[in-house]
């Protein structure tokens, strides 16, 4: 295992880190409710009443973090290296997987494993472990290198 | 004041991802990608996650209501089934081919990335499917339609 120390950001991604653990103690605290993403999507296509609200007002504040951000400092560059077919497939099997899985890096990875939750650690593992031999195949094996 | 506590909430999470470098797919495949040169910085980011909402989760598993009087809605289940299992196992696939998580994906959607696009339609695609299966299975059994399992 080699480090790749010239884009390892500790500051800032601990600093992010710790607000996104604000943001969903703000969640839990406030309105009762677990800071998963792919949970309050998911909410938002299955309307049920009282269940709209809360999910549309956090999703609108996700996508109004990049403008305040902004003002402040300069946006980190977005890369993508995945062709479109590639997006699209990925965007299925994300879509599809956390609706099965109950939840995405943020409902287990981050609020399942501060509750310490068996299923949210055994689902952060196999994601984990998922994405990992997925890079491993599309970097070191069909791509030749 | 539910929806501007979430409001608040989701705003501070765009932000944590944005400073933490998760909007950026690279990064995100540069931590996954152990096996070549190895980013750590997204460990930071849940490591950082973890210690703080690990304190608000203690409190809230005392509570039966949240400080604004809303039910606390934590999810109780604990068995290990196949559906969590393979749908972690597929939502990894994704993650780690196109370097996006649901989180993410939004944030960069709003910063107007056409491959965000792409990825946010495509995942919502997914989610409408997986509900219409969910529907039309239930309704084959002729059941009462199951309540989505964990809840996150």
């Amino acid at each position: 295992m080699t480090i790749d120390w010239q884009h390892f950001t500790p500051w800032s991604s601990l600093g992010g880190g710790l607000l996104i653990g604000l943001a969903a103690s703000m969640l839990v605290l406030f309105n009762g409710r677990i800071a998963g993403i792919s949970g309050i999507i998911g909410g938002l296509l299955k309307p049920q009443a009282g269940e709209i609200g809360w999910r549309f007002a956090f999703v609108l504040g996700m996508l109004l973090a990049p403008a305040l951000y902004g003002l402040f400092a300069q946006l980190p560059t977005v890369e993508v290296a995945a062709l479109h077919w590639q997006i699209v497939i990925a965007g299925l099997l994300v879509g599809v997987g956390t609706r099965f899985g109950a939840g995405c890096t943020s409902g287990h990875g981050v609020c399942g494993i501060s509750r310490l939750s068996p299923r949210s650690i055994v689902a952060t593992g196999c994601f984990m472990a998922s994405g990992i031999v997925t890079v491993y195949l599309t970097h070191h094996v069909l791509s030749g290198s | 004041m539910l929806n501007l506590t979430a409001l608040l909430s989701g705003l501070v999470f765009g932000l944590g991802l944005i400073l933490g470098g998760m909007t950026n797919p690279s990064k995100v495949i540069g931590f996954l990608d152990v096996a070549g040169l190895w980013d750590p910085s997204l460990a930071l980011v849940m490591g950082g996650a973890i210690a703080v909402a690990s304190v608000a989760f203690a409190v809230a598993g005392r509570r039966v209501r949240s400080l604004l009087g809303s039910p606390m809605q934590i999810p109780t289940k604990r068995d290990l089934d196949p559906r969590l299992i393979g749908g972690s196992l597929m939502f990894g696939a994704g993650w780690g081919l196109a370097g996006f998580c649901p989180g993410p994906s939004l944030v960069a959607l709003a910063q107007g990335l056409m491959p965000a696009l792409l990825f946010v339609v495509a995942m919502l695609v997914g989610m409408l499917g997986y509900e219409l299966w969910t529907q039309f299975n239930n309704s084959n059994r002729g059941a009462t339609p199951r309540p989505a399992t964990g809840a996150h």
